[in-house]
């Protein structure tokens, strides 16, 4: 029954993927739609990132120092390890799931009301690819500012980190630094780009499906938004699984 | 003239829609009438192509649009414009954004002539001054106004309208009613309004059908509506005392020897 349910949903999202991908009809307009919902879901979201970045890149320096307390493992061991756990996982896909919470839930809304107060309807009835016209400048345009989300996201977990090297003395800066730079490997920084921008397309298309396909009042475009932040975070943890497998071994 | 022929649509096999034809004139306005639930609204977006009937063929001017491919769909869109009962304005536009919408979308106009046909139609609904406001600043009947002129700013050759009236005033409503009337002449659209407000039908009723339970019940105009024998269109239009007494009134001083 639910495995029935799940591919025909899948079947649903696919069709309407096919109905997105297509030709604008105004390229002018696509742009100016693109930049402006840059604006509004990339570069609004920055300052959410950075205080998540900040204190999580703390909490894992802290917990890593508590861990790595033995004689035999040397101290900047904690420079690494947290370089790598930001690098390898929260710079990309625990950022993503956040994102799916904010920028997820506001897309599915946003899109949401507009079919229930009738706006969808109207730009079908005026000829407009209803689904091209308002979905792919939020699918491109996330697409197009994940990357440099996540380059914030590395750089201020890492200042988090040296924070916490800097104000306590659990470990010496030098040494923090230090492992910072240890056994540095280029690809995980590429891995976890390549990973952001699949998990960019899944948040903003999983979500505009769930918000275009509202049938009913208010009631249902909040439940439409849940259910997109949820289909989105079970998607991305799924491309997790099978995108490391694929990029790291 | 658009022609409805043996239209028939069921929802989770109940059918809402019994094989209705119609016919809706040029240069008229064109009143689909019926109690809530009597499926007037499905009419009116089968017609529009928002809902797709099982059987039966809709002709705008002799194309058949149930036989048309998507471009052709897309096309005949182009000369449809349509108010929507909660008016649809686009929340992220201005009002002037709302009605330059459908020009820079569909026209190769400059800017400048955009702004100049939006700012036109505003004027031509009788709204000035809120060209900046959103929709969610604006009252309802403003709402309504910007709504028809973004359904008039491409110079539509039919023009649909879902319960215009709902929601508002006596009197606002009876302003609307005449716009449309207005603007329907002037242009010599074909204007189709779905409605269920008493003074619209006895108002502006050039053609009206009469939908009741999903069957074509009635078809006349404002006039002949006093002297109908129908009983279930009596039951609906002069639904209370006053409008019973009016249609008394009308029937002993214009129409001597009519009706009952």
């Amino acid at each position: 029954m639910i495995i029935t349910e799940s591919l025909n949903t899948f079947g649903r999202y696919c069709l309407f993927m096919k109905r997105v991908f297509t030709v604008p009809d105004k390229w002018r307009i696509f742009f100016s739609r693109t930049v402006f919902e840059i604006s509004k879901l990339g570069v609004d979201s920055i300052p959410l990132v950075i205080v998540i970045s900040i204190f999580i890149g703390a909490v894992i320096t802290i917990q890593m120092q508590l861990n790595i307390t033995s004689p035999l493992i040397p101290a900047y061991s904690v420079g690494l390890a947290t370089r790598d756990i930001v690098l390898l996982e929260f710079s990309n896909s625990i950022l993503c799931l956040i994102l799916a919470g904010k920028v997820g839930s506001n897309i599915a809304s946003e899109i949401g009301t507009m079919r229930v107060t009738e706006q969808i309807d109207a730009l079908d009835i005026m000829g407009v690819n209803s689904a091209n016209f308002l979905v792919l400048p939020k699918v491109v345009g996330f697409l197009f500012y994940m990357p440099i989300l996540v380059a914030f996201c590395i750089a201020t977990s890492f200042i988090g980190g040296f924070f916490v090297a800097a104000f306590t003395d659990i470990i010496p800066v030098s040494r923090f630094i230090y492992g910072m730079q240890a056994f540095f490997q280029e690809w995980y920084v590429w891995y976890g780009f390549i990973k952001s921008l699949f998990f960019s397309v899944v948040i903003s298309s999983v979500a505009a499906f769930y918000g275009y396909y509202v049938r009913g009042g208010a009631l249902e475009v909040g439940k439409a938004s849940t259910n997109a932040v949820v289909a989105s975070s079970i998607l991305i943890l799924l491309l997790d699984v099978v995108l490391t497998k694929l990029l790291l071994q | 003239m658009i022609e409805v022929r043996n239209l028939t649509k069921s929802f989770d096999g109940k059918t809402i829609l019994h094989d209705v034809s119609a016919t809706f004139e040029t240069g008229k306005t064109n009143l689909i009438i019926g109690q809530s639930g009597s499926g007037k609204t499905v009419l009116i977006k089968s017609i529009v192509g928002l809902v797709r009937p099982e059987v039966g063929s809709i002709l705008y001017d002799g194309r058949d649009f149930m036989q048309m491919d998507a471009v052709q769909v897309k096309n005949l869109r182009k000369e449809i414009g349509m108010l929507f009962q909660g008016s649809a304005l686009f929340d992220s536009e201005t009002v002037l954004g709302n009605v330059m919408f459908p020009l820079s979308m569909f026209t190769e106009m400059s800017p400048a002539e955009i702004k100049d046909r939006a700012r036109f139609c505003l004027e031509r609904v009788n709204l000035k001054g809120a060209d900046d406001k959103y929709p969610s600043e604006i009252s309802g009947g403003m709402q309504k106004r910007v709504a028809i002129a973004r359904a008039i700013a491409l110079n539509p050759k039919y023009l649909f309208c879902d319960e215009p009236n709902s929601g508002l005033d006596p009197r606002t409503s009876i302003l609307i009613d005449e716009l449309l009337l207005d603007i329907t002449h002037e242009y010599n659209m074909t204007t189709i309004i779905n409605t269920h407000d008493m003074n619209s039908v006895l108002g502006i009723g050039e053609n009206i059908i009469f939908i009741n339970k999903g069957y074509r019940e009635w078809v006349g105009d404002m006039n002949k509506i006093y002297t109908s024998a129908n009983k279930a269109l009596e039951e609906f239009v002069f639904a209370n005392d006053l409008f019973q007494k009016v249609r008394q009134y009308v029937l002993q001083n214009e129409h001597p020897g009519a009706g009952k």
